[in-house]
């Protein structure tokens, strides 16, 4: 409902439920604030939004209120420019500007400091305050988040972020007064993996970048580019910044459907493995630096009489996929993913497609009113998706606090209106998450058990379904508690994916989604998908890694050309090894050096996510576009070209006549219907604003006469960019970009992160000038009309066998986010996972070492004992190079061994 | 024949060599009246500037610029500098020194050759194909078009009062009474309208600094600019001549040689080009337009009117 | 037309004032102390590196002719990697030196600075660092702010408590 206010003497229409902080900023009026934020709402600690309100327009008094715990009422009058206001509001900067440190000039956040701003905007400038300043000593909170206490202005953020928001325990508010100190209890590193945005959600300069500090630049002078995080399948957005080919920093981009305003630590400083010092910037050949020119001429001695594959990845863009399946051809391009892991992901889009439940986006995840998850360990395998179902969880809360009429904004009276009060949130996983502290019930299972809940569950809501006919009481009493929750809800979400293996978790879970749409709710999946570009490359199709090892032995096929993959991730260590020994050529294009590459007589440096361009297909089948921020360097060239140029030396077949990113795009949406809505992922490089292209860098960018001096005097002209509306360069449009093409926030007198809302339609709203990313995953109107699957066998455990399933780890188990300094500095050892009752009739205690036998297989790492593991299940981490080439889940033999670890 | 040739050539090695003295003497003069030095590093009393100038000029990229029209862009500086290097083959330095007295109508020869050299000016602006230049070209067009009128109207008193317009028995006719004198109305108005006529400041809209880049010769570098450059000054060289030689009486002079007094009526003209350079602001356009139509016109006709009556009379 | 003559005449007459040229090099003007030539990076009194690499410089150089990297010194002091001024771009404009929080950046009365090879004009920080304190004798940076570092521990620089204990029960 919209309701008149009158701001000023003007009278705006705005609608009636939010704030009046959440107004004034929607309506554009610059007022400034500290401790609200739209994704947490108002606590009225900074008494900084200060207005004046009148009675009504002959009301020349009024009164002082705090914009941010007013709500928006029709027919208010209220000024901003009040002489009162303005000056409560500077005095307000005062008291907090007295114990700060005046150290701006060695802030990292200087220049990008929302208190700088706030100052600047109240027009604070003399320091009256004549007596002492407190002071802290800081703390050591790990390698992601620096520390200095002296800068607090007392605005609560933190806490409220860190415990309230993500969850977190290890980090919280101490003494009183102007004493107040955020902080952990003791040093150590921030167990949550949500901290790194505290450097986004802090005001000023209390938590700051690490890993930036290391290499430090200003905001004003570090080059920006839109992309989309690369660790894992949610396509959250992020900001890639670099300055003088070097990347500093990654930072949340605004999507008000995916990530909204926070990342996980994951995703922020996982780009490390760009810039790794070992990188290989030239091509190789038998491990021999070669120039450009004798590289594409040993490529032309080798293709034409060659018999290729290619092997594609998921985690290189769709573009960079569809290259090589147009150089090799549509039949001899092979995906790059196990056998199973293909399935799995065709399975989830044709459930996408034709199920009757739509994809959740994380904002929908955040609105559902009870969830179901099945068999995804999420803080590890999808953790900004933890993050929305933490908020799922409060939708009990809202609902309490909306009965008593308070708004949903006001947080601290929401909170003691709900007090311990829950929406719904069902685990089943195998090993304990990080989120069972919020769920109303976990379920320890393995696998095959998790799914046959499913089954029981969607049996309980819907008669037609599957019958799980040898469960026990128990099992379907359980089943019935869930079932009741879930069809009690209005927008019931069922949460799975492909992290555990199992097609029959993901059946059951479309199941019961598609029962509860049976019984008229709003129900919606998430499927888990693990890398950027899975389900991208699923919708391509193309053959899996075991018929392409079948070819090899067949003798059909005596070429491999990789792209962007470990083939020793996908398959069983003897089996790659086999099939690549009778290769006669192993053609590797890749950004990162591993095994494979290792192996390969032709290395090709491919460009990273952060000097290419390209389109990866989320898991709810958006596809986002990724831009580069440095031009590549060296020998390295974005993946698709060196396949262009392997075309072009491969005398036969057609040549891949392509210039620039979109005619790759283009010719991929062409080639595949599934595809077709590619190019409007975002505007296509002949996009201008005024007829000029889009400057990644700042206007203040400095140091351009001076930066390559040392080198040469003939100031270099900024690199061409052919392929995106974006240059290399300060010049350019200086209007605000469509979403998809922001290379970062800025706007007159809000140069903190905090300018995304001068961005939005209204605050925490869309963004302004159209979508981000279209969807590619259109659901038929012929809506499924027979369940999936049937239920599988009970889990019956074996004599001296364990069922192990792969376990994840936010850090550790992806394989480019491992390689980057900050994250490796924290990587632990991987352990065999036991239950405590099973390790000890082997006789294995808590750090002893084990041997492993899985497959063809034998590891030798520690043990640890998991209390949640049920008996005759264990786990291994996955994706860290001990367990790579083993395939999980599996039954394996453990037995302790000799020696230390 | 060889003496001739001598001559001629002799004419003009001076004349081109003077005329790129001139940039020193300019610069010298200009420093003078600023109460500077100006040039005075470069060989003694910085002479040698002039040849420092022209190693670096000659050394200078022949750039012609793509966007340019080619064979227009080459041929503007060669027009001006041969049309006026012309329209001095008719000057009579001395009885004895003088390239071709063009059969009795040098007078209309030179002006006929003043009026060519506009061409070079719209062709350069023209073919630069840069709007800067294009104004310049225009504005160039108009002053000529308005100055050329009265730049003739002016002379013809004198050549009334000579009853020729051969420039030899024009200054014959001034053995008694140097025409200044007579026709003081029609030499303002002729020197004027000579400045106007080569664009000299402060009649020099066409390659307005502060508001045209450098007008009609914005796009020209190197020796083509060069051309343009030496072009000015002999057409300095070329209206001081004239009116040395319409109004002061020519090579004629006690006491000196012949060669002598014409240089000095020269060079006195050249400098005082130079002061009015140094003294003078530029009008405006339309102040430059309606001094020529409404002030210099009406005052030439005026001139001749009083010339022809009074010489019907006596 | 009256003025127009008279102001050839007075024009004229300037042929015979004196001239004001000095006849550099061999005289030389006079320069205040305070004139805007070649750039220098001062140190504080304790002899140590003024400038805190925050970037104010580099930014406020309006023909950006300044470049330099922050590091950091073990125990928290930051400085500048490398310091880089092209004096081909410099303008000498000074607003470098105004945006200097620690006056670490200073113009000094030089400028015969020419060179036959442009690239003898990008100074590095061993060119541009004096020994002294340069104008501003006595400041030091790190006494004013709050960041902590070797030989300066938290509660040590000017209006500052000791360092306050979050775990103490008193109030």
């Amino acid at each position: 409902m919209a309701v008149t206010l009158t701001i000023d003497g003007r009278a705006f229409q705005v609608e009636a439920g939010d704030n009046l902080l959440h107004a004034c900023l929607s309506l554009g009026f610059n007022l400034p604030y500290f401790c609200w934020h739209p994704a947490l709402g108002s606590v009225g600690a900074c008494r900084q939004c200060a207005v004046k309100q009148f009675r009504d327009a002959g009301d020349h008094a009024g009164r002082l209120v705090m914009a941010c715990m007013t709500p928006v009422a029709d027919g208010m009058h209220l000024s901003i420019e009040d002489g009162e206001a303005k000056s409560f509001r500077a005095s307000v900067i005062e008291w907090l500007m007295t114990n700060h440190p005046h150290d701006c000039p060695v802030c990292p956040e200087g220049g990008e400091c929302h208190l700088q701003d706030m100052t600047v905007m109240t027009g604070h400038v003399r320091r009256r305050y004549r007596f002492h300043k407190r002071t802290f000593r800081n703390q050591y909170l790990g390698p992601f988040v620096a520390h200095e206490m002296n800068r607090c202005i007392a605005c609560y953020r933190c806490v409220r972020f860190y415990r309230d928001y993500a969850g977190g325990q290890d980090f919280d508010v101490f003494a009183s007064h102007r004493y107040v100190y955020f902080g952990r209890a003791e040093d150590g590193r921030l167990e949550n993996e949500f901290s790194g945005n505290l450097v986004e959600i802090c005001p000023t300069g209390v938590f700051t970048d690490k890993p930036l500090g290391r290499l430090y630049a200003r905001k004003w002078d570090m080059a920006g580019a839109p992309s989309v995080c690369v660790h894992c399948g949610l396509g959250c957005n992020v900001t890639v910044n670099a300055r003088a080919g070097h990347l500093r920093r990654l930072l949340n981009r605004y999507h008000h459907q995916i990530n909204g305003y926070f990342l996980c630590d994951r995703g922020r400083f996982g780009h490390g493995f760009a810039d790794l010092p070992e990188r290989i910037r030239q091509p190789l050949r038998q491990s021999h630096p070669l120039t450009r020119d004798a590289t594409l001429r040993h490529l032309a001695g080798i293709l034409p009489a060659a018999k290729p594959i290619g092997i594609g990845s998921p985690r290189a863009s769709l573009e960079a996929n569809f290259a090589l399946r147009q150089l090799v051809g549509p039949d001899r391009f092979h995906l790059g993913l196990a056998a199973e892991e293909q399935r799995l992901l065709s399975l989830i889009i044709d459930i996408l497609q034709k199920g009757p439940a739509p994809a959740a986006t994380l904002a929908d995840a955040e609105q559902a009113d009870a969830v179901l998850v099945l068999g995804e360990d999420l803080p590890n395998t999808a953790p900004r998706l933890a993050l929305a179902l933490r908020q799922a969880t409060r939708r009990q809360a809202f609902a309490i606090a909306g009965r008593l009429g308070i708004p949903s904004w006001l947080d601290n009276a929401v909170r003691d209106a709900a007090q311990q009060e829950k929406s719904p949130l069902f685990i089943a996983t195998l090993d304990a998450t990080r989120l069972d502290n919020l769920a109303t019930a976990v379920f320890r299972l393995p696998d095959m058990e998790v799914a046959r809940l499913g089954y029981a569950i969607a049996q309980a809501i819907d008669d037609d379904a599957p019958k799980v006919s040898d469960g026990s009481a128990e099992f379907l009493s359980q089943a019935q508690v869930v079932a009741q929750a879930l069809a009690e809800a209005q927008r019931p979400l069922i949460v799975a994916g492909t992290s555990s293996g199992s097609r029959a978790v993901i059946e059951a879970a479309a199941n019961l989604a598609w029962a509860l749409c049976r019984r008229g709710r709003a129900a919606q999946l998430s499927m888990v998908v693990p890398e950027c570009d899975s389900l991208g490359l699923a919708l391509m199709g193309g053959g899996n890694l075991a018929e392409a090892f079948a070819a090899v032995d067949a003798g059909a096929v005596d070429t491999f050309i990789v792209l962007e993959n470990d083939l020793y991730r996908r398959a069983e260590r003897s089996a790659v090894d086999a099939c690549l020994n009778r290769l006669r050529h192993l053609l590797v294009i890749d950004h990162s050096s591993h095994q494979t590459a290792a192996r390969a007589e032709i290395f090709l440096p491919a460009a990273d996510f952060a000097e290419s361009d390209g389109t990866l297909v989320n898991n709810e089948g958006r596809a986002q576009r990724f831009f580069s921020v440095r031009p590549p360097s060296g020998g390295i060239q974005e993946s698709w070209r060196w396949l262009r140029d392997m075309a072009a030396v491969r005398h036969e077949g057609e040549p891949l006549p392509w210039r620039q990113l979109d005619d790759v795009t283009a010719a991929c949406a062409k080639a595949l219907p599934g595809l077709s809505d590619i190019t409007n992922a975002a505007p296509g490089a002949g996009f201008r604003i005024a007829g000029a292209k889009i400057p990644r860098q700042p206007q203040r960018y400095s140091g351009r006469t001076a930066l390559h001096a040392d080198r040469t005097m003939h100031e270099p002209k900024p690199a061409e960019d052919p392929d995106t509306p974006l240059a290399y360069s300060m010049e350019g449009a200086a209007t605000k970009p469509p979403p998809s093409l922001i290379p970062f926030v800025w706007a007159p007198a809000w140069n903190s992160v905090q300018a995304i809302n001068k961005f939005q339609q209204e605050v925490g709203g869309p963004l302004r000038g159209g979508p981000a990313g279209s969807l590619l995953i259109h659901r038929s109107r012929q809506a499924r009309r027979t369940y999936l699957g049937e239920v599988p066998r009970p889990f019956a455990p074996r004599r001296g066998r364990w069922w192990i399933e792969p376990l994840y780890a936010i850090f550790g188990s992806e394989e480019l986010s491992r390689m980057s300094a900050p994250i490796a500095e924290i990587l632990t050892s991987p352990t065999v996972a036991l239950p405590p009752a099973d390790a000890a009739r082997l006789g294995i205690t808590e750090g002893a070492l084990v041997e492993l036998r899985l497959g063809g297989e034998i590891r030798r790492m520690p043990a640890t004992l998991h209390p949640a593991l049920p008996p005759g299940t264990g786990g291994l981490l996955a994706g860290t190079p001990e367990s790579i080439g083993l395939i999980l889940p599996g039954w394996g033999e453990i037995k302790a061994c000799e020696g230390t670890p | 024949m060889m003496a001739g040739l001598a001559n001629v050539f002799g004419i003009l090695l001076v004349l081109v060599i003077t005329a790129a003295l001139l940039t020193w003497v300019e610069r010298r003069l200009l420093g003078l009246w600023q109460d500077r030095l100006g040039p005075n590093r470069v060989g003694p009393a910085g002479l040698l500037q002039v040849v420092a100038d022209m190693i670096k000029i000659l050394f200078k990229e022949d750039w012609v610029p793509p966007f340019a029209d080619r064979i227009g862009f080459i041929l503007a500086p060669a027009i001006v500098m041969a049309a006026l290097l012309l329209g001095f083959a008719a000057i009579p330095v001395t009885p004895g020194i003088g390239v071709w007295p063009v059969d009795g109508v040098g007078l209309l020869f030179i002006l006929a050759m003043i009026s060519l050299s506009v061409y070079s000016t719209v062709l350069g602006g023209w073919a630069s194909n840069n709007k800067y230049a294009i104004l310049g070209s225009l504005r160039a067009v108009a002053q000529m078009l308005s100055y050329e009128v009265f730049l003739g109207l002016s002379l013809l008193g004198v050549v009334l009062q000579a009853r020729s317009f051969d420039l030899r028995q024009i200054v014959a006719a001034q053995a008694g009474m140097w025409f200044v004198v007579p026709q003081f109305l029609g030499f303002l108005v002729f020197m004027t309208a000579g400045i106007a006529a080569i664009h000299r400041l402060p009649f020099d809209l066409p390659e307005a600094e502060s508001e045209l880049t450098a007008g009609f010769h914005t796009e020209y570098s190197g020796m083509k600019f060069g051309i343009f450059f030496i072009g000015e000054y002999v057409g300095i060289v070329l209206v001081s001549a004239m009116l040395a030689t319409l109004f002061f009486g020519g090579w004629l002079g006690p006491v000196l040689p012949p060669l002598l007094w014409f240089l000095i009526k020269t060079g006195a003209f050249v400098a005082f080009f130079i002061l009015l350079r140094a003294a003078l602001p530029r009008p405006r356009y339309d102040q430059l337009m309606a001094f020529g139509w409404k002030l210099l016109l009406p005052l030439a006709l005026l001139n001749l009117m009083v010339t022809a009556a009074v010489l019907l009379a006596f | 037309m009256y003025s127009l003559l008279k102001t050839l005449w007075l024009i004229f007459l300037h042929l015979f004032h004196r001239r004001e040229t000095i006849e550099y090099p061999e005289r030389k003007a006079y320069l205040a102390p305070r004139w805007r030539g070649r750039i220098i990076l001062s140190r504080d009194p304790d002899g140590e590196e003024r400038c805190v690499a925050c970037y104010l410089c580099a930014v406020a150089c309006p023909v950006d002719c300044i470049a330099l990297q922050k590091g950091e010194l073990p125990g928290g002091r930051w400085y500048p990697e490398y310091f880089r001024i092209n004096f081909s771009r410099c303008i000498f404009c000074g607003y470098c030196e105004d945006a200097c929080p620690t006056y670490a950046i200073q113009l000094t009365p030089d400028f015969e600075m020419s060179e036959y090879d442009r690239r003898n004009l990008v100074y590095e920080k061993e060119d541009l660092l004096i020994s002294g304190v340069g104008k501003y004798p006595g400041y030091s940076f790190y006494r004013v702010a709050g960041l902590a570092i070797p030989g300066k521990d938290k509660g040590q620089a000017e209006n500052e408590e000791p360092p306050f204990d979050p775990k103490t029960l008193l109030p």
